[in-house]
């Protein structure tokens, strides 16, 4: 992929005042950062603000003296919780986000096979599509309980909750991306005498991507909720049997730390797809920023 | 042999006697183009007019052999036989360039699906690039570029993919006028300095006169040929070269034909 900024500089490379242009555009590199900082500061505080008013709240009204610690901690409590649990918290994290990898990319890969066998033949579309959809309506979550039952209460399960989960996103979203492939594109190549597996990776595929990524977004916020609740239901390990843990325990505060965690955990795989989103797509966001030109 | 003698005197492209028919959604059956023969010798540059509806978009991609004519064939260098996919360049209204890929690597996008090395392919449109005065911008993404620029790029790539014959469908009717005058006249420049051999199709009177060698005008639709003009005045012509006499006198005539076979009645 060309770097954002290279192909910005190429045009100004070749030209004559090329010190002085290239002066400017420092210059205006510098004043774009400094907008950027106060764009993010603008649309940082206020929410921080709200989080802070939330959290004192909570910590008033959970500290008053008739309050009761193990049904509502306060968060400081929680946050003493989450301290004093780090180590058995990391461990179970680790494999919840083991579980939730390996679902994921398993669900990728299949959800690509078979946008791709749909898309190849429109017989294949018509036999699979419909289940797709309707599959959609299922709250595939409530199959965790069987899933257990026939997999086991090991890993296994887990990671086919979470395949089941972000199959069906992944697949709808990348089928109707590659369907909605401009047809006069698809002319243009047939005229320069190419196969339909050319026609699939030059125009396609490429062209879907932004489609597919819309997908992707969703499964990734669905499967750590799937990982959690498949763990919930009956586990070795994981979040969310620390969660069921402690609540058996009346443990509530660090409950309630696990359930932050979960959250950091959703956050950060949902941070990490918008990134890859940003670097594989450049040519994407440039477009819906159409002032950069 | 016998072929390569005959191909020796045939034109790049001989269309003949093509005819074709859709069949529509009931039994009947909707006549598009009848008993079309049209001929580009190597190196010339040939605008199709017509009223909108007279087929001249299908025509092209018969000839670019996107489709089959019901009757008829369609020769290049006097074969019928010969593929036409993949070896006609065909340059739609629409730039239709890969928004996620550089100017430069969108002009080489005909080369790679016949499978030139990318790096041979990049050598060659950088070549191009030059001539077409894109330098500079090969590492462009086409959102950044001008209509007129996305234009000239969308004509390098249709110029790569297709070695000999290159088919331009209204190329210029997106852009806006002032746009269009200044591409008109850097094709005219271009297509003679490279010896380009060009079909055009168009329903711009003026935009014919300025670049093509002959002009044949269609009739709505079963589009059949209507008329064959030449114009001798020398390529590349200036826009003034519109005003002389014999152009005049083409002009009204053309003009006349299109307008007489607006009406439905056949001037013929």
């Amino acid at each position: 992929m060309t770097l954002d900024q290279r192909q910005v500089d190429a045009p100004l490379e070749s030209g004559s005042e090329q010190t002085a242009a290239s002066g400017a555009i420092n210059h205006a590199r510098h004043v774009a950062w400094r907008e950027r900082v106060r764009q993010a500061a603008r649309h940082v505080i206020p929410v921080a603000l709200a989080v802070g008013a939330l959290l004192l709240a909570w910590q008033l009204y959970a500290s008053r003296p008739d309050a009761d610690q193990q049904i509502l901690p306060t968060p400081v409590a929680v946050w003493n919780a989450l301290i004093a649990q780090r180590e058995p918290l990391w461990g179970h994290t680790l494999v919840t986000l083991y579980e939730t990898v390996v679902g994921f990319t398993a669900a990728l890969v299949a959800g690509v096979v078979f946008a791709a066998l749909i898309d190849f033949s429109p017989w294949l579309r018509r036999a699979i599509y419909p289940l797709l959809v309707v599959s959609q309506t299922i709250p595939i979550i409530t199959l965790a309980p069987l899933l257990v039952l026939w997999f086991g209460i090991g890993v296994l399960s887990k990671t086919i909750v979470i395949t089941l989960v972000c199959f069906f996103p992944i697949t709808v979203a990348l089928a109707d991306g590659l369907r909605g492939a401009d047809p006069e594109l698809i002319r243009l190549y047939r005229t320069f005498g190419a196969d339909r597996w050319r026609i699939f990776r030059s125009v396609k595929l490429p062209g879907a991507l932004p489609s597919l990524f819309s997908g992707v977004r969703i499964a990734v916020a669905y499967s750590v909720i799937g990982a959690i609740f498949a763990e919930y239901v009956g586990a070795e390990a994981g979040l969310g049997f620390y969660i069921q843990q402690k609540q058996h325990g009346f443990a509530t505060a660090a409950v309630l730390a696990a359930i932050v965690v979960t959250a950091l955990l959703s956050l950060a795989l949902f941070g990490l797809v918008a990134l890859v989103e940003r670097l594989a797509l450049p040519w994407y966001y440039l477009q819906r920023r159409p002032s950069r030109s | 042999m016998a072929t390569q003698e005959s191909a020796a005197g045939a034109p790049l492209l001989d269309v003949r006697s093509v005819s074709l028919r859709y069949r529509d959604a009931g039994d009947g059956t909707l006549e598009v183009l009848r008993d079309v023969s049209l001929h580009v010798n190597a190196g010339e540059f040939v605008a199709l007019i017509g009223p909108s509806g007279s087929g001249k978009t299908t025509l092209l991609s018969l000839i670019a052999g996107l489709e089959e004519p019901t009757a008829g064939e369609i020769a290049l260098h006097g074969d019928a036989h010969m593929p036409r996919l993949g070896y006609i360049g065909y340059m739609p209204q629409r730039d239709l360039l890969l928004p996620w890929r550089s100017a430069l690597d969108n002009a080489i996008a005909g080369l790679e699906a016949r499978g030139v090395p990318k790096a041979e392919a990049r050598v060659r449109a950088r070549l191009l690039f030059q001539q077409f005065g894109l330098t500079g911008f090969e590492r462009a993404w086409p959102s950044t570029l001008s209509g007129g620029m996305r234009q000239r790029v969308a004509f390098a790539r249709a110029v790569l993919a297709g070695g000999e014959l290159l088919l331009l469908d209204e190329p210029f009717g997106a852009l806006d006028a002032l746009t269009r005058l200044g591409l008109q006249r850097w094709l005219a420049e271009i297509s003679t300095t490279l010896g380009l051999t060009c079909l055009l199709v168009t329903h711009d009177l003026d935009e014919a006169l300025l670049l093509a060698d002959r002009v044949y005008v269609l009739t709505p639709r079963p589009g059949r040929i209507l008329l064959e003009r030449s114009i001798s005045a020398p390529r590349p012509r200036a826009p003034e070269a519109l005003s002389t006499p014999e152009v005049a006198a083409v002009k009204a005539e053309l003009r006349a034909a299109l307008l007489g076979s607006q009406e439905g009645a056949p001037v013929l």
